[in-house]
């Protein structure tokens, strides 16, 4: 079954770039052979490129060459041109690519409204030649930044696109949400009008905050050099690396922390393309995850941070990865599932984990975490015989957990208090298509939400009252 | 008669590729402590019922595989097939690509209509290459999407294509706390189901096996291969050919006749619980030897006290006082009251063993006199290299407590409308959960008075 990753704007972009690097970096290092196989066609067409671009897809067989199922779109020209001129240029091919020059200003409305028309039909029949050449489509993957112009305005116009013309693949979005620091200074709008789209057209959100990616690079890098780790570090295993993958030229500043994002999709899907004893398809993390249809955000963790290089060295305990997972520093927003209330949990375990491990750790933690009444012992758990690269087991954990409330709350404050003062609107408002009530229904939207969350909240550590059951005539 | 095996899902794909594998090295070794006529003998028997030939010679399950998406079926061929001594069939399977998404009402109302035909066609061709039909065995997990809420399908399918054989459901329970979060909607809408089409249900416990894993077979880094293995093996101790009580000099003919038969003599009642024992690692083995009277005396209190395994067996229950007639409410809590049980014995001096201790009336219910509510097979080819073999099929009080574990935990749940509409979206209405819950309370109830 088949993920189609679509990357919109710059930072969807340079996150996407990441993502197909170490994409290609993961199936070199199972594929030994060199056979087009079932976990390659997941992300990869195999092109015989020999009479040209346009040759026909290979279903079997050697690999000819590989070209990523995923479409690309930015409405300026830089991310996607380097990505073209850079070592991934055989990756994708000019169908794939949807751009303009002049950008969205940062502007949602800009992004939404007047690319989102401009290039409907555009982005419609290219997605329908993608996933033509699609046995099997199960998901779409969108890869955006909530801040600016073309990520968060084109992207979740993409997202409505997508349940309109493809209603039964389900959407996954990955979105980076703006700090407080963030330089765009309508980011707040911009995101909260995102919001209301992720809200009522997305299956499944997994947010990421900038903050929380800066955090762990930082956190790797001292421990890097503070010498504590005695030995060096498997620098292919490190969860910001790009060693190993085709980059070769200096890393750039964010590449460390796209990196992580890149590695939480590959971790996403690896139990959907690898084998393993306990498969987790996407279709099942929304399946299990998402209780009830609006609430479907899902704080993700991912732990090992890295591995030493060191075989001597006995790696860190098995536990130890378990307890990570649930801490605040591995989370990728700025949130504590610990001391907020779980409606749900996935554990997806790579590499030599077996079931005892899992239940023995799920035992183990319990206790300390708080989950709703009525999903007292609810645990989705999946374990994938294939490790990541460079590690020898690791740990997505995906919470839907109340503690994403706090990200919304300071979001919405943050858009009243330019909202109140009609800071910038007119930026807005003289789009066409634009009008006051988007920006009122959009914070209600996003009003609403945090309400349910909050009567959530409301229950935890309540007394636990269980519905009386059905009586039966004997 | 010839059995007919459908492995639905990962989980059944996983367990009846471990079946087969013990079946067949079982038949293979040199460990049944008797003639090699006799040895021999039970080799045809066990190829009649589970296998058939080839002109390579290697023989071929009667068998078909169903899942939803490539990679475990992908898998199970394989390494079936890399065993060098027994492979599946390798058109007798149907697989999709997109799973069930652990959704009971997507493999129920989506993939069950939409493959059916395609799926009961190759059953059809496995049947007719039966001499004769034995009937059915399902194997399915019921907290996931494909082998739940497919195999609810696929086993009504069953039922009305062929409404004179038997059908049994191999059902394998989830750990408690959780595979799948929705495991408890799944299961309850996937037991409702099968009560109405199947002629029983064999259920394997995984927090039971994963016990038996860790405390007597001593493995640390417990694998669902392992918890499948023991699984497998207790299975092959209940369908290798056996003698049955009047049997004569051969092995039984029918065999899922001859176990539902007796075990099975009210429709409201369909839940049979498994236990074998001695379980131990096999490189322990041949330092063990056992008593008959002690593995008898073992296995009787684990019935009587719904022990789990034989260990931590709670020796102070005790059996309601021969004679009188109790109430059910006033009988001892713990006491597990029994309308029919099979014990199935194999190995050395296996027609010494009495087994009076079963035929004690204050076991069982009253409906059914002892001699027919108690039935013993002794086999003297031992299985799977234990010297002594003991196995207990048990209709009985055994899967009340976790069937009532499971609703309970369902109907938590479905108070607070969680995920419905996950179900919903594919046509499973809160009336149709309504219909599940009732039925299986009124099982619940049902099993609760005995």
């Amino acid at each position: 079954a088949v993920s189609l990753p679509f990357a919109v704007g710059q930072c969807g972009n340079q996150v996407g770039c990441r993502f197909w690097d170490l994409a290609l970096r993961e199936h070199a290092a199972v594929n030994k052979k060199g056979i087009y196989d079932e976990a390659l066609s997941s992300f990869f067409r195999n092109v015989d490129t020999r009479t040209g671009d346009n040759g026909p897809d290979i279903y079997k067989g050697k690999i000819c060459s590989l070209k990523a199922r995923a479409l690309l779109i930015d409405m300026e020209e830089g991310v996607v041109n380097e990505i073209l001129q850079g070592p991934l240029r055989d990756v994708f091919d000019s169908k794939q690519l949807i751009t303009d020059v002049s950008g969205s200003g940062n502007n949602w409305a800009v992004g939404h409204k007047i690319y989102g028309c401009q290039y409907q039909e555009n982005i419609v029949e290219k997605l329908r030649k993608t996933a033509e050449h699609c046995d099997c489509l199960q998901c779409f993957f969108i890869i955006h930044s909530m801040g600016g112009g073309t990520g968060s305005g084109l992207g979740t116009f993409v997202l409505n696109l997508l349940e309109e013309e493809f209603p039964e693949v389900y959407r996954f979005v990955t979105s980076v949400y703006p700090s407080g620091e963030d330089d765009v200074i309508t980011s707040p709008y911009n995101s909260v009008l995102a919001m209301k789209e992720l809200n009522e057209h997305a299956d499944c959100v997994l947010p990421i905050e900038n903050e929380s990616l800066f955090e762990i690079v930082n956190k790797i890098h001292q421990m890097i050099n503070s010498g504590k780790l005695g030995s060096a570090v498997k620098q292919s295993s490190l969860v910001t690396s790009s060693a190993g993958s085709a980059k070769t030229l200096q890393e750039k500043p964010f590449d460390a922390m796209n990196n992580i994002v890149a590695n939480l999709l590959l971790n996403l899907t690896s139990s959907a393309r690898f084998e393993g004893s306990l498969n987790m398809d996407l279709n099942e993390i929304s399946m299990n995850l998402v209780p009830f249809p609006r609430l479907h955000y899902l704080v993700s963790s991912l732990t090992p941070l890295y591995t030493l290089a060191d075989v001597n060295v006995p790696s860190r305990r098995l536990d130890q990865m378990f307890s990570d997972a649930f801490s605040r520093d591995h989370q990728l927003i700025q949130a504590d599932p610990k001391h907020s209330l779980y409606l749900a949990c996935a554990l997806l375990v790579r590499g030599n984990v077996q079931v005892s491990d899992l239940r023995r750790n799920i035992e183990r933690l319990k206790p300390s975490l708080h989950f709703v009444s009525w999903n007292q012992e609810g645990w989705k758990t999946g374990l994938c015989s294939v490790p990541p690269v460079g590690h020898s087991h690791s740990l997505l954990a995906l919470a839907n957990n109340t503690c994403v409330k706090p990200t919304f709350i300071e979001l919405k404050d943050r858009f009243m208090k330019l909202y109140k003062k009609k800071a910038h609107l007119h930026h807005y408002l003289q789009i066409d298509g634009m009008e006051q009530s988007c920006f009122s229904e959009a914070v209600s939207s996003l009003s609403d939400l945090i309400e349910e969350y909050n009567e959530l909240d409301a229950t935890k550590g309540g007394p636990r009252i269980d519905p009386s059951r059905l009586k039966i005539a004997v | 008669m010839s059995i007919v095996t459908v492995q639905l899902g990962q989980c059944g794909n996983q367990i009846g590729h471990e079946m087969f594998s013990v079946l067949c090295s079982d038949i293979r070794g040199t460990h049944g402590l008797c003639s090699k006529k006799e040895n021999e003998s039970y080799q045809d028997s066990c190829k009649e019922r589970f296998f058939c030939q080839e002109e390579s010679g290697v023989p071929v399950a009667r068998a078909v595989l169903v899942d939803m998406e490539p990679k475990v079926i992908s898998q199970t061929l394989s390494m079936a097939a890399r065993s060098g001594h027994w492979k599946y069939n390798s058109h007798s399977h149907f697989c999709q690509k997109q799973g069930s998404g652990n959704n009971w009402a997507n493999g129920y109302s989506v993939h069950g209509p939409r493959h059916k035909e395609a799926i009961m066609n190759l059953v059809q061709k496995e049947a007719e290459k039966c001499d004769r039909l034995g009937g059915f065995f399902t194997i399915m997990s019921m907290a996931g999407g494909t082998g739940s809420g497919l195999g609810a399908f696929v086993t009504q399918c069953l039922r009305d294509a062929f409404p004179t054989s038997f059908i049994l459901n191999h059902v394998i329970w989830p750990y408690g706390t959780g595979e799948v979060i929705v495991q408890n909607y799944n299961s309850v809408l996937t037991l409702s189901h099968l009560y109405h089409s199947s002629d029983a249900l064999l259920v394997h416990e995984n927090d039971v096996i994963h016990k038996i894993c860790a405390q007597l077979m001593n493995i640390k880094q417990i694998s669902f291969r392992d918890v499948n293995q023991v699984i497998a093996h207790q299975l092959g101790s209940v369908f290798q050919p056996t003698h049955t009580a009047g049997g004569g000099s051969g092995y039984s003919r029918n065999p899922l006749g001859d176990l539902l038969e007796p075990l099975v003599p009210h429709p409201e009642f369909r839940m049979l619980g498994l236990r074998n024992i001695p379980q131990m690692p096999e490189s322990s083995l041949p330092y063990s030897t056992f008593s008959w009277p002690g593995l008898i005396k073992h296995l009787r209190q684990i019935l009587i006290a719904k022990a789990q395994m034989e260990e931590g067996i709670d020796w102070q229950v005790r059996p309601p006082h021969p004679g009188s007639s109790i109430p059910s409410t006033n009988k001892p809590l713990h006491f597990n009251t029994s309308i029919a049980n099979l014990v199935i014995l194999r190995g050395k001096d296996v027609h010494s063993v009495d087994l009076g201790s079963f035929q004690d009336p204050s076991l069982y219910t009253s409906w059914l006199s002892p001699q027919d509510a108690f039935n013993a097979w002794k086999t003297p080819r031992a299985f799977n290299k234990y010297e002594k073999s003991a196995s207990l099929v048990s209709n009985s009080q055994f899967l009340l407590k976790p069937l009532d574990s499971i609703v309970g935990k369902a109907w938590n749940m479905f108070a607070s409308k969680a995920y419905l509409h996950q179900y919903t979206k594919f046509g499973i209405q809160e009336e149709d959960f309504l219909d599940c819950f009732t039925t299986l309370e009124q099982v619940i109830s049902s099993y609760t008075n005995l």
